[in-house]
């Protein structure tokens, strides 16, 4: 009996203990006033991951300083992306938040299901492309970051080989892909890419492997398209060149990292939270890149770059910012070598947003 | 294929499987006397983050290692009291502390994600992980402790009748398997993907366990069965960048369809015994029964 007793008192205090921390976790600031509106996130994964949640969160910081005391801010982290996902979003609609934001593509029919419950709050889906009267979406051209890392990537390789490492077979991906390629192939025409599919976001291990594999077949370029630093990190120790993804990740490899393409969430959140604080928000989709500045390319390395390939990279930025340069000009060509663009035209946004196939040059099928 | 290139993917292989040894080696001890510890991946991810905020703090290697060590002796030795003393469910107390660590390694790192640091050089580890093998091999078929390891796990009533300590030996091999995890998760931190980053060891802790059974327990065939697991995934890597179409996520599970394969094979008492599977894995022991 005495045995039970102590069990049960230790899973009692297992229990409590675990509360506690769930609790804590979770991360819940409370509001200060009643005449601030309150602004709700939603994050996949940790603030701390230098990548993806960590930029939406420095959004979710750059609004806050914008926008001052008319408004508070709230996150949740690490809310999966499956049933537990509806509980987090409600918590912060019935906690009376008035502007939530749900910054992960499968949050998408989560974000959908609370809406419907609570007609007076607006929502914002990233990446998603379903949308209802108070749910908007919004995500970035993060492929026109892809076309000047591309330009850099041809002119750069001595082995005409670049290793390309990537998470989902999903249009996003692939899109980079083609991005990237058509603008490597562009400068030189011998170059080659060599994907590998790690089926992750997030694993450094894997991602590090690929890297080395990649390198070890004679890559001297590593451009990535999962979450981690790894593949960066390990073209450092290699004496090769990498792209950083996401955020800059300059400091983890000072002598590999060439740029990076960062995510800039937060003149757009502070911009949709000052539509909610005057009444004027509605439903829209948004996809912005260069121009509107929720893509941006990190500093260049004038280490590892000359002054004429930064100043080309610039003038791609410029062409895209003001339309004289697009991601997928014609004539484009899929690998059966049928033409998908024609001479003059230029990708629409239907054929960018649902795009499955590899363009011609390319090696390899997309994994279905 | 040129001899550098064959040269270089051995050295990838060697490099990502080491931690499935360790991780593996641990394991084996601790269920060959009867205990099944599912904790593995909690127990890498917190000698994984006090390995790395030791060395950010101190910068001192051997600290960090030490430090990282000792994690995995009280996270172990907890588990080892609440299964050998509190008897409770092995399966479940394995699975709370696998869930214990993830959250308590993010809590503990969460200020470190992200600083840079100086990786360790992985050729140590990985010499000693073979050395690993051999020592356990030989110290659970040729020394008397391991006997008297192997004689707790098959059958403890026995092994306590013959004048055998039960509860000690088990609470050695448990925190011989912690350490070994711990181990397993300051390699990855330090060595092979120099970072701390929330579940970084990515499920590793899992392939381990599965990697045991598919050794039937036996230290050589881990080794073997590592890098076969190991090979496989650097191999399709490898293959892929060729320009060969494979099944990615068909590669990923891989590991844990041949452990049911392997699984389903012991399910007969007979091919069991043949295989060396301990008969009170998973079976509490309680003194005077």
């Amino acid at each position: 009996m005495k045995k039970q007793s102590l069990v049960l008192v230790v899973i009692a205090a297992i229990v409590v203990i675990a509360g506690i921390f769930f609790i804590t976790n979770q991360n819940i600031q409370k509001d200060v006033s009643d005449d601030q509106k309150k602004i709700g996130f939603i994050y996949i994964g940790p603030p701390g991951d230098h990548g993806w949640t960590y930029m939406h969160d420095v959004g979710r910081q750059y609004l806050e300083q914008e926008l001052g005391d008319s408004v508070s801010t709230t996150y949740i982290e690490n809310v999966p992306e499956n049933a537990d996902a509806v509980r987090s979003i409600r918590k912060l609609a019935e906690s009376g938040h008035d502007l939530i934001f749900t910054t992960s593509f499968n949050y998408m029919d989560q974000t959908l299901e609370v809406a419907s419950e609570f007609p007076d709050v607006k929502f914002e889906h990233a990446t998603g492309f379903k949308r209802a009267d108070n749910v908007s979406t919004y995500s970035a051209r993060f492929y026109e970051g892809r076309t000047v890392i591309g330009h850099i990537a041809g002119k750069m390789t001595e082995t005409n080989t670049i290793g390309y490492i990537v998470s989902f077979p999903i249009p996003e991906v692939i899109r980079g892909i083609n991005a990237f390629y058509l603008a490597a192939s562009k400068v030189n025409p011998d170059v080659k890419i060599k994907i590998i599919w790690v089926y992750s976001w997030y694993d450094p291990g894997k991602e590090a492997d690929a890297a080395n594999t990649l390198i070890n077949q004679g890559a001297d370029i590593i451009v990535q398209h999962t979450d981690s630093y790894a593949p960066c990190q390990a073209a450092e120790k290699a004496g090769v060149l990498a792209f950083g993804q996401a955020s800059n990740q300059e400091a983890f490899c000072p002598n590999a990292h060439m740029t990076a393409i960062e995510d800039i969430w937060g003149p757009y959140y502070a911009a949709k939270a000052q539509a909610v604080v005057d009444g004027t928000w509605s439903s829209e989709d948004t996809w912005q890149g260069f121009k509107d500045g929720m893509v941006e390319m990190s500093p260049y390395n004038e280490k590892l770059l000359s002054s004429d390939l930064i100043a080309e990279a610039k003038a791609i930025e410029e062409g895209i910012e003001n339309g004289t340069i697009h991601s997928f000009e014609g004539p484009i060509y899929n690998q059966a070598g049928e033409l998908v663009v024609k001479e003059g035209e230029v990708a629409d946004d239907g054929m960018l947003a649902s795009m499955m196939f590899y363009v011609q040059g390319i090696d390899g099928e997309v994994p279905q | 294929m040129s001899i550098e290139l064959i040269i270089g993917i051995l050295n990838i292989v060697l490099i990502s499987t080491t931690p499935l040894v360790f991780a593996g080696i641990g394991e084996l001890v601790t269920e060959k006397s009867g205990v099944l510890n599912l904790g593995l991946e909690g127990l890498m991810l917190v000698g994984a983050v006090t390995g790395f905020i030791t060395l950010v703090l101190t910068g001192n290697y051997f600290y960090s290692l030490f430090l990282s060590i000792i994690s995995g002796i009280i996270l172990s030795g907890i588990f080892a009291f609440l299964v050998l003393n509190l008897m409770t469910n092995q399966i479940a107390t394995g699975l709370a502390l696998t869930i214990f660590g993830i959250g308590l390694s993010a809590m503990l790192g969460k200020k470190f994600a992200g600083t840079p640091i100086d990786g360790l050089n992985p050729y140590y580890f990985i010499v000693i992980s073979f050395l690993l093998v051999f020592l356990v091999g030989y110290f659970l078929s040729k020394t008397k402790s391991g006997l008297i390891v192997r004689a707790v796990g098959e059958n403890h009533n026995s092994a306590y009748a013959l004048g055998y300590n039960v509860i000690k030996t088990r609470y050695l091999t448990i925190i011989f398997g912690g350490v070994m995890s711990s181990l397993a998760g300051y390699y990855i931190s330090i060595c092979y993907a120099p970072m701390w980053q929330e579940g970084m060891t990515a499920g590793r802790g899992w392939i381990a366990l599965a990697l045991v059974v598919f050794a039937t327990w036996k230290p050589w065939r881990l080794l073997v069965g590592a890098y076969i697991f190991g090979g496989v995934a650097i191999m399709q890597m490898n293959l892929q960048a060729f320009g060969v179409e494979l099944p990615g996520q068909f590669f990923n599970m891989m590991p844990y369809i041949a452990t049911l394969i392997v699984l389903v094979f012991i399910s007969s008492n007979k091919v069991r015994l043949k295989l060396s599977a301990p008969s009170c894995l998973n079976i509490p022991y309680e003194k005077n029964s």
